[in-house]
């Protein structure tokens, strides 16, 4: 155990944790200011704003000696008797000198740049900076350049803490961006013809730490202090980042990584982050529809769930298929629902999209080449109630065979998933309900024809690859006439109030075995479910014995 | 005149000093003849440490004391780098010895590899000396052909390849590990210390980094002995705890207003008035000196009245300056004007920085618009305290910057205006007569 005094706090470190002068403030709850430095990237030391005054303490007699200058905190490590003093007058003169600095040539454009509200030199010099500008520095200028699809560039906001760079070399590994030009004429830039186009592009900007690096998705579209951000899980693929998804009034205007050392760490794909069209694609379906023959007519939801309840109960043998686009949750509901109705009723597995192959970045980033989130989680709640689990073209076999009088289709999907041949297998069908987003040759020939819930308008959980199950609760709300899965399934299922997710996880936490970890809770970095399933095997004690 | 026999330069005057042949003629080589022959490399350590040499490239480290960086038991890849890298403003005794003995640096490259176990060294050579590179180039290939490179040298087991680098016109390239980063290919930023290049430089390997006079003076040492070396210099002040003393020759250069400008040999501690007389010549035109700077731009101003400082490494910092530096002088006569120098060392440095760390980037470039300004004649009284404030905010002294480039781009500034404040206030006055009093923060009328 290391102690360390931090502004005669002492703060204890563990003998395995390595940190620097900052993360161990932090600690503290003390910040030093800083915009080099990132915990994901590796140390440049340049910016100099982290500067503090360290020393050492005596173990002995616990005198303090302290050095005579000042050491950057971010490539400083904070050992057992290391002492920071990160305000005093002499750390507070350095921090005033660097943001009066970095503000020499600085356009000072915030009333147009996107990043005003959340810049770290807007807000380290309220907090750090001088009260007056004393440099007459030349005409401040504001050029911009475009450096890749997604991405654009504000040159003369930049402060030069080359985190772009630094990323762009040690976690995408495609090293397009560079500084050019030496001194106060640095400037970041990318080599003609290889612009800045990779797939993780899109977090140079949540690295930027001043308004240089804009994303061109969300620029000029809202002033950052109108967004609200909910904690929420990317369902792009089944990786399952933790993001924000920050919206106004129930628009999502842009998707931000949320910081999950067991997921993603600090990053998001530009698939994840860009991926947010759909919620507000106007041809979305927003009302249910009643097919009879050729005609189809706008149908209400009141009664709808009554109508739906007693048409299923008279086709027969029943059939579901649970998208992996569905939460835990609402697939459980669901499958709960069809087999209340038909005690033998199939459970299948919707279509699991594949694309490619799994792709690995640094700090253990990768993308799935399954792009759908709840894949596990839905193949466990399927195995529970039938004992197997049973894939969408096992499904279309039995579908032949003509015993399955009636089904009910959840797709969720954000792109085209099934075509017209596939789609005709089931116009044998006494009775087909197909829940949605888009219309679909599915949903052509659905007896009830439901408008589905975007992932953000859900609440419930998700299991990625890695058996992590993450809670989530509901961004925005679902366009008019659109009702949530699981609030649908919950009257379905006639049970009390409003659908309650939370409440329905604790009761497949108690019926299935797998999501007993989950029991205690769910952290917002969400709950290994591994964890359990080596217990079942005795696993634990192996590796205790490892 | 100061009583005194080259030795650094004792070759330069001969018929094709450059030439194997010549400088064998001249006893060259012969030491490491010996050295190879029988002495261990612990012991061509111990006397390099012995005799108190310490780095001529400006710093003034203690050679010996570097070389034991290297890890002890260490038996892996050791590189040597050798700065040759001679870019600071007003300096050229590194080029006289590149061009005119080029293999008394060799004979001292060979014998610090051998002392530190180092069998690759690079020598990183200023571009804008093409002659040098010619020279050293042909001077390598005459060694290969002779035997003192290679292979198992002299048979005595020890192997050494030298390549020269040549650099892209950086001075930053000067600091040892912008050396080091440009060396690799990469762009020359200083790394941050530690970890120190003994302990991991070039390639992640330890790495020793020295200046080219100062291996040329490990020759020396090994042919004339520790104590012959002790016999010249400035002993160590026995109040001053920190100070090592400065022995042995140097190589000195004088520009600017002088008679006979050019480079001489002197042992260390002789003062600014001997050199600028005796070897100078005196202040051109019948004039009296101003000012000089000692050792490159970045060292400061010694005023006239401190003249008779001894130029050793202690000397100059008893007037305020950075240090002796690389003891290449220039002399300011008594009509040039300080607002020059101080607007030439601001545009030399605010090109020259890396950039990297936001003081010096910012600050050089903010000196240097303002004293554009102040000779523009738009300077007030109080920029002066200004730019002082900016230089005091520089530099690893303060301990904002990674490299000491900061510092020397602050010291002129501060010397600068503190040694010659009367001049630069009476300068402002007259050019700016109505508007030099403005205490105004910024000037409304920025342009």
């Amino acid at each position: 155990m290391a102690i360390v005094l931090i502004d005669q706090r002492e703060i204890e470190i563990g003998d395995d944790e390595h940190l620097n002068g900052i993360e161990a403030a932090e600690r503290a709850g003390i910040e030093i200011p800083h915009y080099c430095w990132h915990p994901g990237l590796s140390v440049a030391g340049s910016c100099r704003m982290c500067l503090v005054e360290m020393g050492t303490r005596d173990p002995g007699t616990g005198e303090i000696s302290m050095l005579p200058k000042l050491v950057p905190a971010c490539k400083t490590r904070a050992t057992d008797g290391i002492v920071f003093v990160t305000n005093s007058e002499k750390v507070q003169r350095a921090r005033a000198m660097v943001e009066e600095d970095l503000l020499l040539r600085h356009p000072i454009d915030c009333p147009i740049c996107d990043k005003a509200g959340e810049c770290s030199l807007q807000d380290y010099h309220f907090k750090y900076g001088r009260d007056r500008r004393r440099a007459d520095i030349r005409p401040f200028t504001s050029r911009r350049r475009e450096v890749g699809p997604e991405i654009t560039l504000f040159v003369d906001r930049c402060v030069q803490c080359t985190r772009c760079v630094r990323f762009t070399r040690e976690i995408s590994g495609t090293s397009e961006l560079f500084l050019s030009g030496r001194g106060a004429d640095g400037e970041i830039a990318v080599m003609p013809g290889f612009p800045l186009n990779n797939k993780l592009s899109g977090n140079v900007v949540d690295l930027c730490p001043v308004g240089a690096l804009g994303d061109k998705d969300f620029l000029y579209q809202q002033r950052v202090w109108f967004l609200e951000r909910h904690a929420a899980v990317c369902t792009g693929c089944a990786t399952g980042c933790s993001i924000w998804i920050e919206e106004n009034e129930d628009r999502v205007w842009r998707v931000k990584p949320r910081e999950n050392p067991h997921v993603n760490h600090w990053w998001i794909c530009n698939d994840g982050r860009y991926g947010y069209s759909h919620v507000h694609d106007s041809r979305r379906l927003t009302v249910p529809r009643r097919r009879d023959g050729d005609s189809a007519a706008v149908v209400d939801w009141t009664g709808l769930p009554e109508l739906l309840k007693s048409r299923l109960r008279e086709s027969g043998r029943l059939a579901a298929v649970l998208s992996p686009f569905l939460t835990v949750e609402e697939a459980y509901l669901l499958a709960k629902f069809v087999r209340q109705l038909d005690p033998q009723a199939q459970l299948a597995l919707g279509p699991v999209p594949t694309v490619g192959e799994d792709e690995e970045f640094g700090n253990q980033f990768s993308i799935s080449a399954e792009k759908c989130p709840n894949r596990l989680g839905v193949e466990q709640v399927i195995a529970h109630f039938t004992g197997q689990v049973i894939t969408f073209e096992q499904f279309l076999d039995e579908l032949e065979e003509g015993s399955i009088k009636a089904a009910w289709v959840s797709g969720g999907y954000k792109s085209d998933w099934i075509d017209e041949p596939t789609a005709r297998k089931f116009s044998g069908l006494e009775m087909l309900v197909v829940q949605d987003l888009f219309a679909s040759p599915l949903s052509q020939l659905a007896t009830f024809e439901l408008p589905g819930a975007a992932p953000a308008e859900r609440a419930g959980s998700y299991v990625n690859r890695a058996d992590r199950l993450q809670s989530i609760r509901r961004a925005v709300r679902p366009p008019g006439g659109v009702r949530v899965e699981g609030s649908l399934y919950w009257d379905l299922l006639a049970m009390q109030g409003l659908y309650n997710a939370p409440a329905a996880l604790d009761e497949v936490i108690e019926r299935i075995g797998y999501f007993a970890a989950a029991a205690p809770g769910v952290p917002e970095s969400g709950i290994d479910l591994k964890v359990n399933l080596l217990a079942d095997s005795g696993g634990l004690d192996k590796l205790d014995q490892a | 005149m100061i009583d005194y026999q080259p030795v650094l330069l004792a070759n330069i005057g001969k018929k094709d000093s450059h030439a194997l042949a010549v400088y064998e003629a001249g006893g060259g080589y012969r030491t490491l003849k010996k050295v190879l022959g029988g002495t261990s490399p612990a012991d061509v350590a111990a006397a390099v440490r012995a005799s108190g040499l310490r780095g001529r490239g400006g710093a003034g480290f203690a050679t010996g004391l570097k070389w034991s960086f290297i890890p002890d038991r260490y038996s892996g890849q050791i590189y040597m780098c050798v700065n040759a890298d001679e870019s600071e403003p007003g300096t050229f005794c590194n080029r006289v010895l590149m061009e005119l003995d080029p293999h008394q640096v060799l004979e001292g490259i060979i014998l610090s590899c051998f002392a530190t176990a180092a069998d690759t060294a690079y020598i990183y050579l200023r571009c804008e000396y093409p002659l040098a590179y010619k020279r050293l180039q042909a001077a390598i290939g005459e060694c290969r052909a002779a035997g003192y490179l290679g292979e198992n040298i002299l048979g005595s087991g020890f192997s050494l390849e030298i390549h020269i680098h040549r650099g892209a016109a950086a001075y930053v390239c000067g600091e040892e590990t912008g050396l080091i980063e440009s060396i690799e290919g990469k762009r020359a930023c200083p790394r941050i210390k530690p970890p120190f290049p003994a302990v991991e430089g070039l390639f992640g390997k330890p790495t020793i980094v020295n200046n080219i006079e100062t291996l040329a003076c490990v020759t020396h040492i090994m042919t004339r002995g520790v104590d012959w070396f002790r016999s010249m210099g400035t002993p160590s002040d026995p109040k001053n705890p920190r100070d090592p003393g400065s022995y042995g020759p140097k190589i000195f250069g004088i520009s600017g207003h002088v008679n006979k400008p050019g480079y001489y040999e002197a042992p260390l501690g002789i003062t600014t008035r001997e050199l600028i007389n005796d070897f100078g010549g005196g202040v051109w035109k019948g004039r009296r000196a101003k000012a000089a700077v000692p050792g490159g731009i970045s060292t400061g101003l010694l005023t006239e009245a401190e003249f008779d400082l001894p130029l050793d490494f202690t000397g100059p910092i008893k007037a305020g300056c950075l240090g002796l530096g690389t003891g290449c002088m220039v002399v300011l006569d008594e009509t040039y004007p300080i607002i020059d120098f101080l607007h030439n060392s601001c545009r030399f440095f605010n090109h020259e920085s890396c950039g990297q760390c936001t003081p010096c980037r910012e600050g050089t470039r903010w000196a240097l618009e303002l004293v554009q300004r102040i000779r523009a004649g738009r300077g007030r009284i109080l920029d002066l305290d200004l730019l002082l404030e900016i230089a005091d905010g520089i530099g690893i002294i303060p301990g904002t910057t990674i490299c000491g480039l900061a510092d020397g781009a602050a010291w002129p500034i501060k010397m600068a205006i503190r040694k010659f404040r009367d001049e630069l206030e009476e300068y402002i006055k007259q050019t700016n007569p109505d508007g030099y009093a403005s205490t105004e923060p910024a000037l409304a009328t920025a342009q």
